[in-house]
This record gives structure tokens, C-alpha cells and sequence, in this order.
């Protein structure tokens, strides 16, 4: 479905994403992980052109997305929906118009400078909103709520520009454990339901195992790991994280019941890990 | 051995800061006292005289105005068309000049996306727009257009254009990027992120300097009276000119002038203070 060929990021001297390369053949849920700087985030930015990259190409049905320009290349941001660390709505306007934003690009540029939306529009905000179990904040303005209920409003504005997959940055590193786990659920289940690929970055390796059907792992801009979470051992990461034989995950582990590892009975996503 | 050559280097550093304090201080010192005399050798008559004096044309327009007692107030409503006229200087003035500012701003900051090239020809035009005084424009227009309130109109529209531009665009500069990247994550084109991203932001600022631009527009307008523009500056330059006798009229205008500014000073800062509070951006 989507395959990346030999993508490069340089910025200056330093090489954030070297000659990366990897296919994603059937909707999967991809977890990305990596030491800050490993270049994960420029690596999605990059997926959605908010980063130019230096080289290589990105094929999804035929076309090189890296190569698209103007309207074009905004269609294709619609067509991967991005979901960010700090949520990025806007925070003066309500949730629902946040929500129906996500439709700016199927909209001509006048009529929407005037605010015009269809009822259409409203209501399948709703429903997005709905999904999410948030359509009860609908009228509030986005700075009202709290990080998680942002985070999934910005999840409904993804589900509202109908995406070919969501791309979402360290979705969960400014949550709490109770929201992360809300937020990660309902991308699953995006997943699940509509056959999206998903790709994350993640900062958690208990998250990467709960919830992804594959993990890649990244180590100064070059994959160093490409392998389903049950590969994921404690030496894998190690190997990941450059760390040595100090290095416990459990010390930093954002799991609830304990480490995720031996204990992932709570969450949904294990069986559905297997099957995927 | 490291901890000591650190803290060798923070205290010169400290004693370097405190030489330029102290140079700082002299320089300013110097500039008053240097400003003082020279003003005072060039004074014809010497500021305590001329001090002796300086009420007396006050206090015969007070005196002039007392005498023509409850007519007064009628002489104050007789002026009022041309306050009005002033009023419409200001707000047609302030309304072009402002539409405009939010272009050039919109097309002068960094920070929101604007054309690379464009930014500093922008920025050079709102330092030209604001260069020059409205009374230098109005003038020069004046003897163009001839004497009419269109040329005052023009004048303060153009200034306007560039003062708010500028302070439009500093606000640009301060807003959070991160709902713009938001949008263009969605696929939306520049306007669509100015107008979502960027408007909601801003309004209330915008609409903060734009009241106060108003404040000072009415204050900008009144003065052009005196070039020809109309309006009550123009009745107020000819009571002044007309001296003794017209004390009465001179004192209904000041009065006028006096209570209208205000009631828009009052207005316009009740108006900004909620917009700043809790409003919603749409």
C-alpha cells in the first residue's frame, strides 16, 4: 500500500532520517520507537509534507507523494490525517468547528472564509465526536477541555477528513496514563473498524506491544528494528535505545497494571495484535 | 579547578555589566542637562515670564463663557454637525486604514506563512505609510484635492494603514503556530489557515488596537480641522482667530471635544476589556 525508497532528511550537517526504507502491504498498526532524535517525528512529518524531505521517494498507488505540489500535495494531506503530541487544534473556536475543519480542503476557499458549513458537515462531525465519546463538548471551545478529551477531538477531525491512514506523533506523551490509554484504544479501533493503516510514534514500549501489529524501531535516523511486538525483546530494545544493561523499562513504564508485558490482559488490543 | 575559572569569568562578566550600567546613566544625565540649557538660552523670554501670562487667555475664555450662561449650551449643540463630521473623519478613516493594516500584516510576518520576497517590501511600505504625520499627508493632499474632508480622510487612512499594520503584525509574530500546522496537516490552503488559524488568535487583539486607533483618529481629525479639512477643527481655528468675542464659542467647542473624547475613551476601553476577557472568536 504505501512504500518508502531510500527517504533522507538531512538538516545541515546532520542526518535526522538516513535511506529509510520499508513497506506497509495491508492496513496494519505500526508502532515507531526510538530515542528522541532517532528521527521518528521527521519521518511522519515528512509522510504528511509538513517536512520537506532531502531525497527518496514515498509510492502509495503508483504516485511519489513526496513529488506532489500545490493542490495536489493538499489533497494528499487530507488523504493521511495527522494527529500531534500537543494536539494542535485551533483553541478559541469550539470543538465542532475544530471537528469541520477537517474538511477545509473538499471546501471552495471563499465559502469557507465564511464560515459556511453544511449541515452535512455538522453532523458528521457529530458523529465523530460521537465515536470518540466527546459529542457531549461539542459547543465548547477546545481550550475549555482537558489534554485527552483535545487529544480525541483532534482524532475527530482526523476521522472527518475520511483518510487513507493516520498518522500520529507521540499521540499519548502528554497524557495521563488513564488518557493514553482512551486515546490509543480509539486508534485501534480506527484501525479495526475502518481498515486504516496507523502509523505512531511512541515513546512507551509496553504501548508498541499492547497495541501494534508491528514495530519498527529507529536509532540515529536508520530502522534498526522491523519485526512484530513479540520480537521486542529487552536486549531488541536495549539494541533500540542504545542503552546498557541498566536499562529497565518497567522503571518508566506508563502502564496501569504493571508492565504491560506480563500483565496485558486489561487492554483490547492483544488478540486483535495476533490476527492483524 | 574548572568551578574556579567559571566563576572568575561571572564576576568580570558582572563588573562588565555594571561599567555599561554606569556609562548608561551618564549618557542620560548628560542628554537632560545638555537638553535643559540649550532650550533655556533659546527661550525669547525666559520660562518664569512667560509663566505670568500663561493663564490669561484661559481665563477670558472662562470668563466669556460664564457671561453668556444657559445659551451656552445651545452654542455647544450648534457645533455639534461638525463634531460629527470630525466622527466620520475618524471612523471611515479608521475603518479603510484598518481593513488595509490586516492585509499588510497578514502579508508582512514570518510566522504566518507570508510570501517570503513580500515580507520586507510590506514592511518597508507600512514604515513609509507611517512615516509621515497625518497633518504632512493632509496637507499635501489638501492642495490637491482642495479643502474638503476626503483629503483628511485619505490622510489618516494611510497612517492608520501603517501604524496598525504594524502592531497587527507584532501580534502575528506572538501567536502559537501550532493549530496553522494543525490545518496544513488537513490539507488546507493559506487562507483557510489565516482565517482558522490565525484570525481566531488574533481578533481580539486586532479589535483592541483598532478601538484605540479610533481614540486617536478622533484626536487626528479634530487637528486637521486647522489645515482645512472641516469638521470642528476648523470652527475651533476660526473662534481662536477670531480672539476676544468668541471666547464663548471657543469654550463650547474645548467642552465638546472634551466630552466626546471621552465618552469614546470610556467606551472603547469597556469594549476592549471584555474583548480580551471571554468573547468567542467567529
Amino acid at each position: 500500500m504505501i512504500q518508502f525508497d531510500k527517504v533522507t532528511k538531512t538538516f545541515g550537517a546532520r542526518t535526522a532520517v538516513n535511506k529509510v526504507s520499508f513497506t506497509v502491504e495491508q492496513p496494519q498498526m505500526v508502532g515507531v520507537i526510538g530515542r528522541s532524535g532517532a528521527g521518528k517525528s521527521t519521518l511522519l512529518r515528512m509522510i504528511n509534507r509538513l517536512t520537506p524531505a532531502t531525497s527518496g521517494r514515498i509510492i502509495f498507488k503508483g504516485e511519489d507523494i513526496l513529488a506532489l505540489k500545490g493542490a495536489t500535495k493538499r489533497r494528499w494531506q487530507r488523504d493521511c490525517a495527522m494527529v500531534f503530541q500537543q494536539f494542535n487544534l485551533v483553541p478559541r473556536l469550539d470543538v465542532v468547528t475544530n471537528v469541520m475543519l477537517g474538511r477545509l480542503n473538499g471546501h471552495g476557499t471563499l465559502k469557507s472564509l465564511f464560515n459556511i458549513f453544511s449541515k452535512d458537515d455538522v453532523a458528521a462531525a457529530l458523529s465523530a465526536l460521537d465515536r470518540l465519546g466527546i459529542a457531549q463538548e461539542a459547543t465548547k471551545r477546545a481550550e475549555e477541555l482537558s489534554g485527552g478529551q483535545q487529544q480525541r477531538v483532534a482524532i475527530a477531525r482526523a476521522l472527518m477528513q475520511d483518510p487513507h491512514m493516520i498518522l500520529a506523533d507521540e499521540p499519548i506523551a502528554s497524557l495521563d496514563p488513564m488518557n493514553a490509554k482512551i486515546v490509543m484504544d480509539s486508534l485501534r479501533e480506527i484501525h479495526e473498524r475502518d481498515n486504516k493503516i496507523v502509523l505512531c510514534n511512541l515513546h512507551t514500549l509496553d504501548t508498541a506491544r499492547t497495541y501494534c501489529d508491528r514495530v519498527i524501531g529507529m536509532r540515529d535516523g536508520l530502522i534498526v528494528f522491523d519485526g512484530p511486538p513479540s520480537e521486542l525483546s529487552t536486549d531488541v530494545a536495549r539494541e533500540i535505545y542504545g542503552a546498557d544493561e541498566s536499562f529497565n523499562e518497567a522503571a518508566t513504564s506508563t502502564s496501569i497494571e504493571g508492565n504491560g508485558q506480563t500483565n496485558p490482559a486489561g487492554v483490547m488490543a492483544p488478540a486483535a495484535a495476533v490476527s492483524g | 579547578m574548572a568551578v574556579a575559572a567559571l566563576e572568575q569569568e561571572i564576576m568580570s562578566l558582572r563588573k562588565r555589566r555594571q561599567l555599561y550600567s554606569l556609562i548608561g546613566v551618564l549618557l542620560v544625565i548628560g542628554v537632560v542637562v545638555s537638553g535643559y540649557s540649550k532650550s533655556n538660552s533659546m527661550n525669547s523670554g525666559g520660562f518664569f515670564q512667560g509663566l505670568s501670562q500663561f493663564f490669561d487667555y484661559p481665563s477670558e475664555i472662562v470668563v466669556e463663557a460664564w457671561q453668556s450662561g444657559p445659551a451656552f449650551f445651545g452654542i455647544m449643540a450648534g457645533f455639534l454637525p461638525a463634531m460629527l463630521e470630525t466622527l466620520n473623519i475618524a471612523a471611515v478613516a479608521t475603518l479603510i486604514g484598518g481593513a488595509l493594516a490586516v492585509v499588510l500584516a497578514m502579508a508582512s510576518s514570518r510566522n504566518v506563512d507570508s510570501w517570503g520576497p513580500l515580507i520586507p517590501v510590506t514592511r518597508r511600505l507600512m514604515d513609509i505609510t507611517r512615516a509621515f504625520p497625518e497633518l504632512i499627508i493632509a496637507l499635501f493632499l489638501i492642495f490637491i484635492l482642495g479643502s474638503s474632508p476626503v483629503p483628511a480622510m485619505i490622510a489618516v487612512a494611510l497612517h492608520t494603514a501603517g501604524a496598525l499594520g504594524k502592531l497587527f503584525s507584532e501580534v502575528n509574530e506572538n501567536i502559537d503556530r501550532k493549530p496553522i500546522e494543525g490545518l496544513s496537516a488537513c490539507g488546507a490552503n493559506w487562507l483557510q489557515r489565516i482565517r482558522y488559524g490565525v484570525m481566531p488568535q488574533v481578533a481580539p487583539n486586532y479589535l483592541s488596537y483598532f478601538l484605540l486607533r479610533l481614540e486617536i483618529n478622533v484626536r487626528a481629525s479634530a487637528i486637521l480641522g486647522f489645515v482645512g479639512a472641516g469638521g470642528i477643527g476648523q470652527e475651533l481655528r476660526r473662534t481662536i482667530g477670531w480672539g476676544q468675542g468668541a471666547g464663548d464659542e471657543t469654550a463650547a467647542i474645548f467642552v465638546l471635544l472634551f466630552i466626546t473624547i471621552m465618552i469614546i475613551d470610556q467606551v472603547s476601553s469597556y469594549l476592549r476589556g471584555k474583548l480580551v476577557g471571554s468573547d468567542r472568536a467567529h
